[in-house]
């Protein structure tokens, strides 16, 4: 599935040619991926439309980067109003001066409430607070025991009452808590449907009596089109403060956390990892952003193509000629260097225009080995860098020695330098079909209709479509 | 209020405007434009059967109306719903063998313990000797959970400490049916993510173990949430990876999602989906009508 994407975006952004600016075209043809892959990620559809309607509006005229592709640069814009609109960055619980504070969490069934309690009681007892956990929750069997073989196991104290009705319960625990000079509460209570009146009242009438610093939703990460219904519903009866998303350690894409964001207003301030105490962590907006727009990896790069800039290993001289699959070991130099300056061979290795044929070449060769290929590339001349071909026997064995490695090293480099030599070339036919400089060989295309060659050849991120990032 | 009632409360702005159009269109003939298609293909979307199951069935169902020349609204409305109807495997229920031992598996927090509790009570209503088994083991007060269930449908449970094998329960609980001659055996498992391979190794584990052990045929049933998204397929594909499938219940129907994704994951899964869940409460159970189901998706 997320293969899928990154290969539709990039037949989708290869077919893009303006320079310097955004078409509308460019974006519209975007915007259809884009759309696709928010359903797919389960944002609601009415949230997809509002948002692509704004992220088109940002992209129009939009410069490009100089280190992006027009395609890329669509994601960028893309990335950045995710990020944004997720809530830019983290938003931290904040409880009052007053003692104690309570924290109530409230959702649909199943979605993570009682666990979450026990595992938002663990993190605080962490940051020194002295938690008590509530069992608000008379309905659901065993709920109650659920949290207190949480409690137990954890150490934490657990207040069940002898109530059965919840509100009750709620605040005579807070009184509890009070009287035991415990200074946090958390209230566990019954999942409910927003539909469901009764059960919406109750849950208001909890809110009523303990005043709560913090009331948290707790939503399934797997939530699909409805969760913004769920979510205005429990906001505009409870108004409560921010979200836990649960079960993000499956691979659902979370669109929900957008959607929820887009209608409710509210932050989500936790992720919750696993079905262990331990697994609730700070939510990351940017990383939620990725994570919707399920191209992780592409999305990496360019931010970091971004950065890099205009601080690219590569000149424009370096770029023509590479266009006309000449390249040398220097290049292979260059490219290493690249690469680790945007995170190194893992990160760079996918998911790129000529990506699968990238992989396979990139599956041969490791981190450590790349220190090796750099060992083996500066024992080498400057000449024998420049022409690969005069490296006769007497030369590798020099190389080896020079770079303490074994001859077969030595070959294998150079062997690879050929496959990826090879692999550059027909990237190089792949990438540029309308016939810049590079392909003149293939003979004439659409008549008289060849582009002008580019200033700076757009290919994909800057060094990342080289005999060494391979 | 009846279930059908309740699956059809909360109708969104789309389903209103789909519903608006079809009502607008009585009277002056089929003659459905491009808002229509939109609007149904909204409906859908929005019902989480996905993008693509969508716009296959919007082109598909466009194709028809031009070529059958319907002449009423109303029969568009019907030709909608039994196409969809009709996408369902329907075949292959296992409640309806007898003896037969039945796995409830599924990601966490589904309604697999629940939906055990409701089956056994249906089972026991028809006259069954039915026997539970708790091989969740893991999550805290699972057993208890399900002991509850087992009270309120009155049936024996087989279980063990926390932190006992999975496997071996489900094997105990095998073992007690059949000295009971029980006509259904229920074995309830821990939720977990189709991501987590150990666990779904698990779960082969209990599955293996019960085949092994059980002289009845054994079926394997997935619990999934009518709330899940797009996700829902993926685990069901994972599911049906390591398990091999044999239907799908499909939970929390009483709320305001639709459960689209069923309908994908039993087409490309060729299961049927047996059972809806439609309350918490043990009689909450219900066949499922893939026609009533349709309607509801599409809010007519
Ligand atoms: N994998 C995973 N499982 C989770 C996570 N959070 C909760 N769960 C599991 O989801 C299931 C439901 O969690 P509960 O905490 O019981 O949910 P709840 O909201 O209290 O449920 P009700 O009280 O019945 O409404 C359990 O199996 C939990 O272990 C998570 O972040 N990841
Ligand atoms: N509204 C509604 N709630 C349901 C339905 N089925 C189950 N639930 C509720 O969903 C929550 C989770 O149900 P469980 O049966 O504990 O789910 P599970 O799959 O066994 O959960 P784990 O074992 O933790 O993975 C409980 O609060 C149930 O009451 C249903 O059809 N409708
Ligand atoms: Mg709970
Ligand atoms: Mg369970």
């Amino acid at each position: 599935m997320f293969d899928n994407l990154g290969s539709r975006l990039q037949t989708v952004f290869s077919g893009l040619t303006s320079k310097g600016r955004l078409s509308e075209e460019d974006i519209d043809n975007a915007m259809r991926e884009i759309r696709r892959a928010l359903l797919e990620a389960d944002v609601n559809l009415q949230v997809v439309k509002t948002f692509t309607a704004r992220v088109r509006e940002k992209a129009l005229g939009a410069d490009v980067l100089s280190s992006l592709t027009p395609g890329q640069m669509v994601i960028k814009i893309v990335m950045d109003e995710l990020t944004q609109l997720l809530g830019g960055t983290l938003s931290r619980l904040t409880l009052s001066n007053r003692m104690p504070n309570v924290i109530m969490l409230v959702g649909l069934q199943g979605s993570g409430k009682t666990t979450a309690a026990a595992k938002l009681a663990y993190l605080m007892r962490k940051k020194g607070k002295r938690p008590i956990m509530i069992a608000a929750d008379v309905y659901r069997p065993a709920a109650i025991d659920q949290l207190e073989a949480l409690g137990r196991e954890l150490q934490i104290p657990v207040y069940r009452g002898e109530s059965d009705d919840p509100v009750t319960i709620a605040r005579d625990g807070v009184r509890y808590a009070v009287d035991n000079m415990l200074d946090l509460v958390i209230i566990d209570t019954a999942g409910r449907l927003h539909i469901d009146d009764k059960m919406m009242d109750e849950v208001a009438r909890i809110k009523q009596a303990t005043q709560p610093d913090q009331i948290l939703m707790v939503i399934d990460a797997m939530t699909g089109q409805d969760a913004v219904t769920v979510a205005d519903a429990f906001a505009q009866r409870l108004d409560f403060d921010g979200l836990i998303m649960s079960k993000l350690d499956g691979d659902a894409r979370g669109g929900a956390a957008l959607s929820i964001r887009e209608i409710t207003g509210k932050p989500i301030k936790f992720a919750s990892m696993g079905e262990k105490p331990d697994a609730l962590e700070e939510f990351y907006p940017d990383r939620m952003a990725k994570r919707i727009l399920g191209m992780g990896d592409v999305v990496s790069l360019i931010e970091k193509a971004s950065e890099i800039g205009e601080d690219s290993e590569y000149s424009d001289d370096d770029a023509e000629r590479l266009m006309q699959g000449k390249f040398t070991f220097d290049d292979f130099l260059k490219s290493i260097k690249q690469m680790r300056k945007m995170g190194g061979l893992g990160a760079v290795a996918k998911l790129l225009p000529g990506g699968e044929a990238m992989k396979q070449v990139s599956g041969q060769m490791d981190e450590a080995q790349i220190d090796r290929v750099e060992a083996i590339i500066f024992s080498m001349t400057e000449r024998e860098r420049i022409n690969p071909k005069i490296l006769n026997g007497s030369r590798r064995a020099r190389i080896a020695k020079g770079a303490g490695v074994e001859v077969v090293d030595v070959n294998r480099l150079i062997k690879q330098f050929d496959q990826a030599s090879k692999m550059m070339k027909q990237m190089q036919k792949q990438m540029d079909p309308g016939g810049g400089k590079g392909s003149s060989k293939r003979g004439k295309r659409g008549k008289g209709k060849q582009r002008p060659p580019q200033k700076k050849p757009r290919f994909g991120l800057p060094g990342t479509n080289f005999p060494g990032f391979n | 209020m009846s279930w059908y009632d309740k699956l059809n409360d909360g109708l969104s702005k789309s389903r209103e405007r789909l519903a608006g159009q079809l009502n607008s269109l009585v009277g002056r003939g089929v003659d459905l434009d491009d808002t229509f298609w939109e609007s149904l293909e909204d409906t859908l979307i929005m019902a989480d059967l996905g993008l693509e199951p969508s716009e296959e069935i919007v082109s598909r169902l466009k194709r028809e109306v031009a070529a059958k020349a319907f002449t009423s609204v109303e029969q568009v409305k019907e030709h909608l719903v039994s196409a969809i109807a009709d996408e369902f495997e329907t075949v292959g229920d296992p409640f309806k063998l007898n003896p037969v031992t039945v796995l409830a598996v599924g990601v966490n927090g589904t309604g697999k313990t629940t939906s055990v509790g409701k089956l056994a009570k249906q089972a026991v209503d028809e006259g069954k000797t039915v026997v539970l088994g708790s091989a969740d083991t893991f999550r805290a007060a699972a057993t208890e959970q399900l002991d509850i269930w087992a009270q309120r449908a009155d049936v024996p449970i087989i279980k063990r400490d926390r932190g006992a094998d999975a496997a071996s329960v489900a094997y105990e609980t095998v073992e007690h049916a059949e000295e009971l001659g029980a006509n259904l055996t229920l074995i309830d498992t821990a939720g977990r993510l189709h991501t987590s391979l150990d666990l779904m190794r698990e779960l082969e584990k209990v599955q293996r173990v019960t085949r092994d052990r059980s002289k009845t045929p054994t079926f394997t049933v997935l619990v999934m949430d009518a709330t899940t998204g797009q996700n829902g397929l993926i685990q069901a594909r994972e599911f049906n990876k390591a398990l091999a499938l044999d239907a799908v219940i499909l939970t929390k129907l009483d709320g305001t999602a639709k459960g689209g994704i069923a309908l994908a994951i039993s087409k490309e899964l060729d299961i049927p989906i047996v059972r809806i869940g439609v309350g918490e409460d043990i009689d909450d159970l219900r066949p499922f009508e893939p026609h009533e189901f349709a309607r509801a998706l599409i809010g007519s």
